[in-house]
């Protein structure tokens, strides 16, 4: 059994489509890890049965034109799924069940996906080490007590821990590539309007956006090929001409140009990480590729420009958890009383923080001098991008300044656990695809991964590069199961 | 053009005072579905039944424009001859309230999609133009029912995400008869395009009332009180007429006037401190994310522009050059697009040989009376226009009198009937016969030879008296104007 759990996503469909493996014996090998994964905590809310009893009908009645025949996988608990409780990782919406699906889910059930359950994820998403969910930590599978990262800890565990073969995750500054990094997985985030927002519990809407989590680059290019449609339900999706992303998957990259931003080479950066770029600038001269240094001069401002942005819509987009119409409600002596001690109680720290930053910097007088200046310095930011773009295909980077650290190491130092979005943020304020790989080990034997940025849309390209560099790196994470008695 | 209308001063002692007045009309599109879901907007439906998931705020559910309001704005734009703004922003108004499911309003603040226009009134003196300074497209909230259950508020959402238009105008008016009169300009060209059916019961139509107040003459404007909420134009009126005299008195005691939100009470007919301006809301506007700017072309401009019908204003022109009515004639014509209907398809159905000045004399006279009495709209009319040009028509070819006429109007508001057949049914046909009534009068005069002799020796009031008599002997059927030729020549 545990051989079908270590087989990558293209093999398990092909197996299914062979009917070497039944969607029985697949869902109910990745149920089985999940049961004696418990520890990771990767999981907030289960549907174990119902996956195997829409595994055996799938069985029953296969359909093997679907992308992902009968293929279990668990999601980021952001995702509304019908009848299924979603909570964000909140207790805010701990009883909350929504009666509709989310467009990327439904994508997925409409090529033969089937729901295991819903993964752990920071509170709203806000967080960068999974240490803010109302249901708690989840561990890493790389080393007892470190953190897989955030927002979409719970998904890049799964994935890593072998719990599901594939998975969603939604990336608002970082919160797909930065676990994926410190898991020794694949996440990609897609281009903003790539994939519906639709059914999805907004963060910051303006940055958040869904992409697929894998144990390689092949299986996230058919995962981004299921998951990306433009949808009238969300006013922000884009109609542009979507790749078949796995069927055009080359490695072929010879005479590609990647960017090198000298400003990602930050004050205080590991030397490890250092070394893992100059090996990762290596890889692609292997591979065929032109290197060409860049500049994208206001890297600086990204940071504390997202963190204006992206709570000034938190707190807009947060202000609908009232008590009145759905999920936790405390009682209060009258409406304010019961709106105050509903969000005191049902909000966690992080996300009052955010909701108070929100406030305070859309308030009257502050305005111009916050949210205005960042929506100008992000347009500066994205002009960056742009200028870069008329030189080169790509831009490397690392994926995130450090490897996981310890859980509680950094979690009342606000700032130091924002500075791990350092180099993810500024892809999401510029609205542009990027894709982190695994690329080396540091001195602990953890994980670190390189970030490929594309241009608008050109997802396929930047696939195509990882794809070939994955090839170079051959990378071998080294779990050994320590969760499993 | 603009001339002094009937002044609304304020006096006291040696100060005379003029009231400055703005107003924010919250206009209901008319549109089936809401701003952005496909809700249905029927009024008086079951509370919570015309509610999605986007209305009531679900996590994840996003708004999509409703393409059909965003055309109605820029109609009633057009109408109000105003800037159509080809580029707008949605913005969130935010702020806590139990029938705001989402915590935000989505609106327009800084880009609104309409900027500025005018609108005419026509006041006893003459015209005034009012300055329109935007309209903006934003969602309604839901509501609160605070006495249904003794404990507790009850919200119904079938309101949340209607689509409102808010026109906002200069601080150009100057008495609660031009609000009245502003009020009805406006509802009148909504409902002419089509945009808003101006109904104020069902709350499609409602306003915040800005006042303020200064020395006539001066050039400065006073410190203005927002009275919220208030629909009805006669509430309107009260509440200016209470507001004004308040800010009035605290001047003239010497104390100032805070800038302040304030609440009319309908039953006391007294405004009332709502919110000082230090208690505002800060509603942190800021762009929807969720939304991307709204942009239309050209094209689309010129498209809806030909949709536009005639509107008040051209329609009471043409009928004063055309139909040869007088312009207060014209102004009550046009006034309501209904009427205005019913009155051209009067015209219509007269044929050639029209009397137009009797047909307008019918529809504002007994008409209106009826329709007023009954509390009805004309187009409810009992009588329809086809059937009121029939009888104008008897009337003007003398096939009936005036008089009869009544009679056969009477008779018509059952089942509007067609006055043609009540004329030959009731044998109600005007007697036009001469022979027979000479044959008459020489009957009555021979009855009243007393009378006649007197008549005769110089006292004229009794020439009534034969007509009289002569139209009773008739049943009420003689032709009176035959009634007094003969008369005259045989007395």
């Amino acid at each position: 059994m545990s051989d079908i759990t270590s087989q990558s996503l293209t093999s398990l469909v092909n197996n299914i489509k062979e009917k070497k493996l039944s969607s029985e014996e697949v869902t109910k090998a990745f149920v089985d890890r999940s049961e004696k994964s418990k520890e990771l905590n990767s999981y907030i809310t289960e549907d174990f049965s119902n996956a195997i009893d829409k595994a055996k009908k799938f069985d029953e009645k296969p359909n093997f034109d679907l992308k992902l025949p009968g293929i279990p996988m668990a999601v980021k608990d952001l995702f509304c799924t019908k009848d299924i409780r979603t909570t964000a990782g909140s207790k805010i919406l701990e009883n909350f069940i929504p009666t509709y699906e989310s467009t990327v889910t439904q994508n997925i059930w409409n090529e033969g996906g089937i729901l295991l359950g819903k993964l752990n994820c920071d509170e709203f998403a806000m967080g960068s080490s999974n240490e803010t969910s109302f249901y708690g930590n989840v561990q890493n599978p790389i080393d007892k007590g470190l953190v897989p990262g955030g927002s979409s800890g719970g998904s890049a565990a799964a994935v890593s821990g072998q719990l599901t073969p594939i998975t969603i995750g939604t990336d608002t500054g970082g919160s797909i590539r930065q676990p994926a990094s410190f898991t020794g997985t694949v996440g990609l985030k897609p281009t903003y309007g790539s994939c519906s927002r639709y059914g999805i519990v907004a963060f910051a809407s303006s940055l958040d956006q869904a992409g697929p989590m894998s144990q390689n680059v092949e299986d996230c290019a058919l995962l981004q090929e299921v998951i990306s449609s433009y949808d009238e339900k969300d006013s922000t999706s884009i109609d542009f001409k979507r790749d078949q992303y796995s069927k055009d998957l080359t490695r072929d990259i010879k005479g590609k140009k990647i960017g090198i931003p000298k400003e990602y080479r930050v004050d205080g950066m590991p030397k490890e990480i250092e070394e893992l770029w100059k090996k990762g600038i290596e890889y692609a001269k292997d591979c065929g590729a032109e290197i060409i240094d860049i500049s994208l001069p206001n890297t600086s401002y990204a940071l504390p420009t997202y963190y204006i942005v992206a709570p000034a819509e938190a707190s807009s987009n947060l202000a609908r958890y009232d008590g009145v119409k759905y999920g936790f409600r405390a009682k209060g002596e009258n409406l304010i009383d019961m709106y105050e001690k509903t969000r005191s109680e049902g909000f966690g720290a992080e996300v009052q923080r955010r909701i108070m930053i929100g406030t305070y910097v859309l308030s009257s007088g502050y305005y111009d001098a916050y949210y205005l200046k960042a929506q100008k310095v992000r347009k500066l930011i994205k002009n960056d991008f742009d200028e870069a773009y008329k030189k080169v295909d790509a831009i490397l980077t690392p994926s995130t300044p450090s490897s996981a650290f310890k859980i509680g190491e950094k979690k009342n130092d606000p700032v130091s656990m924002y500075l791990n979005d350092i180099f993810t943020v500024p892809v999401n304020l510029a609205g542009l695809p990027a894709i982190s790989i695994p690329a080396g080990h540091d001195a602990a034997g953890y994980p670190l991964g390189l970030q490929i940025i594309g241009k608008a849309f050109r997802e396929q390209e930047i696939l195509n590069l990882a794809y070939a560099m994955e090839d170079k790196i051959n990378f071998k994470n080294k779990i050994n199961d320590w969760w499993i008695k | 053009m603009t001339k002094e209308n009937s002044e609304y001063l304020i006096e006291r002692y040696d100060n005379v005072y003029e009231v400055v007045i703005g107003l924010e009309v919250h206009a209901q599109v008319t549109s089936n579905s809401k701003l952005f879901s496909s809700s249905s907007t029927k009024f008086g439906a079951e509370p919570n039944t015309q509610v999605s998931l986007v209305d009531a705020a679900f996590p994840g559910m996003l708004p999509v424009i409703n393409a059909f309001c965003v055309k109605q704005a820029i109609k009633t734009g057009i109408g109000l001859r105003a800037q159509i703004n080809k580029k707008s922003v949605f913005d969130r108004k935010n702020y806590f309230y139990a029938d705001l499911p989402q915590g935000y309003q989505i609106s327009q603040f800084k880009y609104p999609i309409v900027g500025e226009g005018k609108v005419v009134l026509d006041m006893p003196n003459g015209q005034k133009e009012i300055g329109i300074e935007r309209l903006h497209l934003e969602q309604d909230a839901g509501k609160s029912i605070h006495d249904i259950d003794p404990q507790n508020t009850l919200v119904d959402l079938n309101r949340s995400g209607v689509a409102l238009m808010e026109i906002v105008s200069k601080p150009d008016l100057r008495s609660p008869d031009e609000v009245s009169a502003y009020i009805k300009k406006l509802r009148s060209i909504m409902r002419y395009l089509g945009t808003c059916d101006g109904n104020m019961q069902e709350g499609s139509l409602r306003a915040d009332v800005n006042v303020s107040v200064r020395l006539k003459d001066s050039k400065e404007l006073g410190t203005r009180c927002e009275i919220k909420n208030v629909n009805s134009i006669k509430f309107m009126q009260m509440a200016i007429d209470y507001e004004a005299n308040r800010q009035v008195d605290l001047i003239e005691e010497g104390k100032s006037i805070d800038q302040e939100t304030r609440l009319f009470d309908t039953k006391k007919n007294e405004t009332r401190s709502m919110r000082s301006k230090e208690d505002a809301h800060d509603y942190r506007y800021f762009p929807d994310p969720d939304l991307l700017p709204l942009e239309v072309t050209d094209e689309f401009i010129e498209n809806l522009k030909k949709d536009i019908p005639e509107l008040p204003d051209d329609k009471k022109k043409r009928f004063i050059d055309e139909f040869k009515v007088s312009p207060y004639e014209a102004t009550i014509l046009v006034s309501d697009i209904d009427t205005a209907k019913y009155f051209e398809e009067v015209v219509a159905k007269m044929g050639k040989n029209k009397d137009i000045k009797l047909a307008v004399n019918w529809i504002t006279g007994e008409l209106f009376a009826v329709l007023n009495n009954k509390n009805l709209d004309i187009s409810q009319s009992p009588i329809s226009a086809k059937n009121l040009a029939k009888l104008v028509n008897l009337i003007k070819n003398e096939t009936i009198s005036g008089k009869i006429a009544k009679t056969i109007f009477e008779l018509m508001m059952d089942g509007d009937k067609d006055p043609q057949i009540i004329v030959e049914e009731k044998g109600l046909k005007q007697e036009s016969d001469p022979k027979a009534l000479e044959a008459l009068i020489d009957k009555i005069i021979d009855d009243n030879r007393e009378k006649a002799i007197e008549y005769k020796n110089g006292k004229e009031k009794l020439f009534g008296f034969f007509v009289g008599q002569a139209m009773k002997a008739s049943g009420g059927k003689a032709n009176p104007q035959l009634i007094n030729e003969i008369l005259k020549k045989k007395l």
